[in-house]
């Protein structure tokens, strides 16, 4: 294999770290930054298209950083799951940004917008393809870090009150999976996921085992807002700008879940019988208190916000099952959920902006006012209720199949109730929200949403539109990489024999 | 020695545990503070204790035998502290931002992103 095959890999993480160095170096030109950060963003898109198109054709790619023979270096791996998951975090958080030009006000623009966010993506692109656990949680600081100042750009009453209840409790979290890390270091000597796969199989299923297993599924089922430990995730993500809240749906909790795809794939595939059971509850809970909590909230940035925690909970429930087909759905859902949540934040706040408020049950006939908010909101609460013809219907179907056939039926009931709650929240908001008369003149009749914000809700919303009539490429991809995560073997061949060439 | 570390380790993550229990900001802070520190011992103890070993392979062999010092501790506590200490920081000044912005250090009474639903608001705040 040759040098720049290898090197593959590394571009993804590079490249926006690089960039965003560059956007600090040019603080105070607005201008300069916007062009660093929409070209570093592409330019990292195109590296994790280009990544992926090897991964699809020639397998795993690995390398060990710094030249350490495998598994003593930091080794960074990319299957056709952690490469495709760059591919679709980079296309959207592209989207987003292009919201971002017209929709961020340009003063938070200004105080560290870009560079902030191309750290986070240098984090979530460094956490997709790590293959090693302690730079996983570095990853993770990575991403938190720049959450952190994205979270109180601009400054707020309510954004200082969601950041702190942020911060405290995903550091919380963190602190969590280094306490699990360390212990599974103390217990197996090696840090390699590939490595541990072997080591830990070769381990006996001791109490302290099934610890740090349960430690792994706390920490990380924190960061991904699973029940009961999501409590965070409806006290902060509505309070950020729409631009940073969309990121942050699509994208962070989308880690942890990767995250908990891969340790519970990789490191744990057959041990943990009591994590596992703990995950079908996990799941069962978070989707349907999330779809619950979306039907009691009142402020609509906050529907949105459980909408994504019992999206979450999908997802876990395909790992809960743990067939082939389950996990097909689970990764189908993830990707679906990556371009749905970004939708659904940039919606919400076109309709913040031509509603003067946030409250749905003082949010008038907006029908009439944007037919065209109005159709992309149907269109994406209905392919996120998991209606055909919409992407967020295939997943859906998949994990029903797979746990009947597993005879998990409080899943399956969990997810065909929250699909009916999900759909009773989208129709409740969308009849009070734009169906409702209004008489009154609102105070933003002189709202102006801009080409920019339309065409990038277009692009998303015809994306999940397009995904659900042909969703065959992402099935096939989504297949291939359920395979890949049941068969660790060619991943742990890679990583240890083939990651030894240093680059 | 590992035993006694493991207590130390255990003492701290009790003190970390009463102090996040608090509903003050700064014990909150000083508990995630603490909490990280005593993760650090942990990783400490887990890559096993050795006294005046030095970190170093003799150059015929390929593999460490016992009883030689493990680095890699300590090089992932270095880059465990370098984070928990920059985002105590951050912490430091979040805290001292929202005592300034939201006049309260006590969580119980920071209800500006979740404001209580009912009409009558217990506080009659107008958020």
């Amino acid at each position: 294999m040759s040098d720049i095959t290898q090197w593959l890999v590394v571009w993804p993480v590079l490249i926006p770290v690089l960039a965003a160095a560059l956007a600090v170096a040019a603080w105070g030109n607005r201008r300069a930054q916007l062009v660093v950060g929409v070209l570093g963003i592409v330019a990292q898109g195109i590296a994790a298209i280009i990544l992926f198109a090897h991964v699809w054709t020639h397998g795993v790619l690995a390398v060990s950083m710094g030249g350490w023979p495998a598994p003593f270096g930091i080794a960074l791996a990319a299957d056709t799951l952690g490469a495709g998951l760059t591919v679709a975090a980079c296309a959207v958080a592209l989207v987003i940004t292009l919201f971002s030009l017209a929709d961020t006000p340009e003063h938070c623009q200004r105080s560290g917008f870009f560079p902030l966010l191309l750290a986070l993506m240098t984090g979530v692109a460094g956490a997709f393809l790590t293959s090693d656990i302690f730079n996983l949680y570095v990853w993770f600081e990575v991403t938190l870090i720049s959450s952190f100042g994205l979270m109180v750009l601009g400054g707020g009453r309510e954004q200082i009150d969601g950041a702190v209840k942020y911060a405290v409790l995903n550091l919380l979290a963190t602190t969590f999976l280094l306490i699990a890390i360390g212990l599974l270091y103390g217990m197996t000597g090696t840090l390699n996921m590939a490595d541990l796969s072997v080591k830990v199989a070769a381990l006996p299923n001791s109490a302290a085992l099934e610890t740090v297993i349960l430690l792994f599924l706390v920490s990380l089922g924190m960061k991904a807002a699973l029940f009961p430990l999501y409590f965070w995730l409806p006290a902060a993500y509505h309070t950020p700008l729409p631009t940073v809240s969309a990121v942050f749906a699509a994208l962070m909790t989308k880690v942890g879940v990767y995250a908990l795809i891969r340790v519970f794939t990789t490191v744990f595939p057959e041990s943990g019988d009591l994590a596992r059971d703990a995950m079908v509850w996990a799941a069962v809970g978070t989707m349907v208190f999330g779809a619950l909590g979306a039907l009691t909230a009142r402020d609509i940035r906050r529907v949105v916000s459980y909408t994504v925690i019992s999206g979450a909970g999908t997802m876990i429930a395909g790992l809960a099952i743990g067939t082939e087909t389950a996990l097909l759905g689970s990764i189908f859902y993830v990707i679906h959920s990556i371009i749905i949540s970004a939708a659904l934040f940039m919606v919400v706040g076109l309709i913040i902006g031509w509603g003067g408020n946030n409250q749905i049950d003082t949010l008038f006939g907006l029908y009439k006012r944007a037919p065209f908010v109005a159709i992309a909101f149907l269109i994406i609460g209905l392919s996120l209720a998991g209606v055909p013809p919409f992407a967020g219907f295939w997943p859906k179907v998949y994990l029903v199949q797979a746990g009947l056939g597993e005879g998990a039926y409080v899943l399956v009931a969990a997810i065909l109730v929250t699909g009916f709650l999900t759909l009773i929240v989208v129709g409740r908001t969308f009849a009070l929200v734009f169906w409702r008369e209004t008489s009154e003149k609102s105070a933003a009749d002189g709202y102006r949403a801009g080409s920019l914000r339309i065409g990038t809700i277009t692009t998303l919303t015809a994306l999940t539109f397009a995904l659900g009539l042909y969703a065959a490429p992402i099935v096939e991809a989504s297949l291939r990489a359920s395979n890949e995560l049941l068969d660790p073997g060619p991943y742990i061949d890679a990583v240890l024999n083939g990651a030894g060439e240093h680059p | 020695m590992e035993d006694a570390f493991a207590m130390v380790v255990g003492v701290l993550f009790a003190l970390s545990v009463y102090l996040l229990l608090s509903g003050s900001i700064m014990r909150l802070v000083l508990g995630i503070f603490v909490l990280s520190n005593a993760t650090h011992l942990l990783i400490f103890v887990a890559g096993r204790l050795t006294l005046e070993e030095p970190p170093l392979i003799p150059d015929m062999m390929k593999v460490a035998e016992p009883g030689f010092a493990n680095p890699l501790p300590q090089a992932l506590i270095l880059t465990a502290i370098v984070i928990s200490f920059s985002l105590f920081a951050f912490l430091l000044v979040l805290a001292y931002r929202a005592y300034q912005t939201l006049g309260t250090v006590d969580t119980d009474e920071m209800r500006y992103a979740e404001p209580e639903q009912s009409l009558t608001s217990l506080r009659g705040r107008d958020v």
